[in-house]
């Protein structure tokens, strides 16, 4: 009797929390994401240039025209490019980084923040530096070049080289927030099984490919999950660089949704694209959660 | 209780301001213009419209080009848009016409309008009706340095023909001059040659057809021929290294710190050159020529017909008549004058034009008053995406990943997608 009682008083409590809790937080999702979801999907429905309302229905004639667009099938390849970028050559970095930066030495901590100061920087910043660094005449690449007496590539002018510089800043920029992640997670792993190990004779090696990253394993997939969704998020950082020329050849999906849906006055053809992004984040981020961080 | 009666003291206290300030107009005036000698004498001349108009504030705002394009459709849905709006008429002034945004002028410039040059005031005339206020105009031609191309040994003044300009290239190259700068990162720059042959070879009708789909639209012969064209001059390699990734100020700077022996401008480029140049000074006047966009043989188009820009002022739905009063006075023989003997602008007022103090303005200005077909950029002519593509695909072909048939059927494609 007294045990219902409690239970019923506990009910009652838990219900007020949600009554009182989920109200506001339910509101401004609906407000600030469900209904704009909604909306780039009704908009992508019409041929509208954004003044007045949207009157001319085309159905899924924005859609087909997406992926009639090249530049479309450019950015879709970028943002796959970057992903394998990020997969192939920032983790690794940034995990060599972090088995050497987690030690503890002098001047760990400084280097540790060193490599960690470019993501701290805005994304319009860099992009800024970066078009300067790359500048042909007057960039410090110009320079470096001069000083062996060869003519410097216009690297951000050439379709052949765009996206390979967008991508050195991609690298440059995010291998130290990756780093830190892993360096937090080592300094959080329990020393006795490295200890351990090394007791029963294991070498550096066989205890870093054998214990320390089988147990980052859930660092790595989240590591992951951040590279993917911030390729797939890329845009500040290609505008002030490239806005996604030379002939779309630097092109992401929201910079190509940028600068053929909106500046172009063509709200139905950008809602399109952002549905099509839309529908790919979901996708990823719930595949990703059942196969890879079923555990967490 | 006592909160509720101190709010309810506040919300009157509000509403009695509100009221007071009601009594006096502003008017919102949003701009893109970068010059700040420029803007310096707006502003002079909205304090002396306050003062002769007493009770009427003009309030500056200001967004930068690329971003105003982006913005303006928020803008123009929200409650507190401006009232007074930059245009550069063409294909978006009529969305905006059609999508009821735009208070329609044509009661308050009855008779006013009489002053301003005709071709200007039919520029932002949709269905018979003045939606805008031209102050300014423009021509798109070659901007020379003397000194670079006498060092090629080419005398501007003998470019006449398209074949002349590519013999012109050639010989700057073999002098080691380069013979073009452009910024090929902002795209329009290089839209300018492809629709410039289409205006040489085509003329008015050319356009006319094309709009309406005729003769295969954008497509057609007289557009394909454009392209090949082009495709001659490209094929030369006349621009600087690393073209495409040059913004328009940056090589308008470049051509005033004299790297290039010329610049296919806009002829308010002779004020900017020497705004964007590294010593701020640019090139002397007595260095700086103008040759007009040359012709190509058989070509259907007049040699006086030019392309170049019309710009004006659009006033918003729901905007105070101060407004218009405003762009009367801002738009009048004496504001016109004192911005043509700065060299600013074209004026669009009739007899301003004599307000021009270099004879490089001036030449332009004569230039305006003899052609009989003077076609706005085709970027914003087209509308915002057909113009768009128009530059996308002309740049693609400037960066050889296009050619003469791909640009034409690339604009074609986009007029039938629509908008």
């Amino acid at each position: 009797m007294l045990a219902t009682v409690a239970r019923r008083s506990m009910q009652s409590g838990k219900l007020t929390a949600i009554a009182l809790f989920l109200p506001p937080a339910l509101l401004l999702f609906t407000i600030f994401v469900v209904l704009p979801i909604a909306e780039a999907a009704w908009y992508s429905g019409y041929n509208w240039n954004g003044f007045g309302s949207p009157k001319n229905w085309v159905g899924w004639d924005n859609y087909r025209f997406v992926f009639e667009t090249r530049a479309f099938g450019l950015a879709l390849r970028n943002n796959l490019l970057i992903i394998a970028v990020s997969l192939i050559i920032q983790l690794p970095l940034a995990l060599t980084l972090a088995l050497l930066l987690a030690e503890k030495f002098r001047g760990a901590v400084a280097l540790r923040m060193l490599f960690f100061m470019p993501y701290i920087l805005a994304e319009i910043a860099t992009g800024l530096i970066f078009s300067f660094v790359y500048d042909g005449d007057y960039g410090l690449l110009a320079a470096i070049y001069r000083q062996f007496g060869a003519e410097a590539p216009h690297l951000l002018a050439s379709t052949q080289t765009s996206m390979l510089a967008v991508l050195i800043v991609v690298v440059w920029k995010y291998f130290g927030f990756h780093m830190m992640l892993f360096i937090a997670a080592l300094q959080g792993m329990d020393r006795n099984l490295i200890e351990a190990a090394r007791i029963d004779g294991a070498t550096r090696w066989q205890t870093v490919r054998l214990i320390i990253i089988p147990l980052l394993y859930p660092t790595i997939r989240l590591s992951v999950f951040f590279a993917v969704v911030g390729s797939l998020q890329l845009f500040d950082l290609v505008m002030p660089l490239t806005r996604g020329g030379p002939a779309d050849s630097s092109q992401t999906l929201v910079s190509f949704l940028y600068s053929f849906g909106v500046m172009r006055m063509r709200v139905g053809f950008g809602s399109a694209v952002g549905v099509i992004l839309f529908v790919i984040c979901v996708t990823f981020a719930f595949t990703y959660k059942r196969w890879f961080m079923r555990d967490e | 209780m006592s909160i509720l009666k101190r709010a309810a003291l506040a919300a009157a206290a509000l509403a009695m301001t509100a009221g007071l300030a009601a009594a006096q107009t502003t008017v919102k005036w949003l701009h893109i213009e970068v010059n700040p000698n420029q803007v310096k004498i707006w502003e002079e001349v909205a304090r002396d419209f306050e003062a002769k108009n007493p009770g009427v504030k003009v309030e500056m705002q200001f967004l930068e080009n690329e971003a105003y394009k982006a913005k303006l459709p928020t803008i123009l849905q929200s409650k507190d848009r401006p009232h007074i709006i930059y245009s550069w008429a063409g294909g978006v002034l009529k969305s905006q016409v059609e999508a009821g945004v735009l208070e329609d002028l044509t009661p308050a410039m009855q008779g006013y309008k009489d002053n301003l040059a005709p071709a200007a005031v039919a520029a932002f005339t949709v269905d018979g009706k003045i939606y805008g206020v031209p102050h300014a105009q423009s021509q798109v031609g070659f901007m020379v340095n003397k000194e670079l191309m006498a060092k090629g040994g080419v005398d501007p003044a003998s470019i006449k023909t398209w074949d002349d300009l590519l013999g012109a290239v050639k010989k700057l190259k073999a002098a080691g001059v380069t013979p073009i700068v452009a910024g090929g990162a902002d795209k329009w720059p290089l839209h300018f040659y492809w629709t410039n042959l289409a205006v040489r070879l085509g003329g008015k009708p050319a356009f006319q057809a094309a709009l309406k789909g005729e003769n295969g639209g954008f497509a057609g012969p007289v557009f394909l021929k454009s392209g090949e064209l082009f495709k001659q001059l490209v094929d030369l390699q006349p621009f600087q290294n690393g073209f495409l990734g040059f913004k328009n100020p940056q090589a308008v700077g470049a051509f005033g710190d004299g790297k290039a022996a010329m610049i296919l401008a806009i002829s308010s480029f002779y004020h900017t050159q020497k705004a964007l140049a590294a010593d701020k000074k640019g090139i002397a006047d007595d260095n700086i020529g103008w040759f007009d966009f040359p012709t190509v043989p058989g070509g259907q188009g007049d040699p006086t017909d030019t392309l170049g820009g019309i710009n004006g002022w659009l006033v918003t739905k729901g905007a105070p008549k101060e407004a218009a009063a405003f762009l009367k006075h801002f738009v009048s023989l004496d504001v016109q004058k004192r911005l043509a003997a700065g060299n600013f602008l074209i004026p669009t007022f009739k007899g301003a034009e004599e307000g021009l103090a270099s004879p490089f303005m001036r030449q332009i200005a004569a230039n305006l008053a003899k052609s009989k077909y003077h076609q706005n950029f085709y970027d914003q002519d087209l509308g915002p995406n057909v113009g768009r593509v128009v530059n996308d695909a002309t740049t693609e072909m400037a960066g050889g990943s296009m050619d003469a048939k791909q640009v034409a059927q690339a604009i074609q494609d986009a007029v039938r997608q629509g908008n």
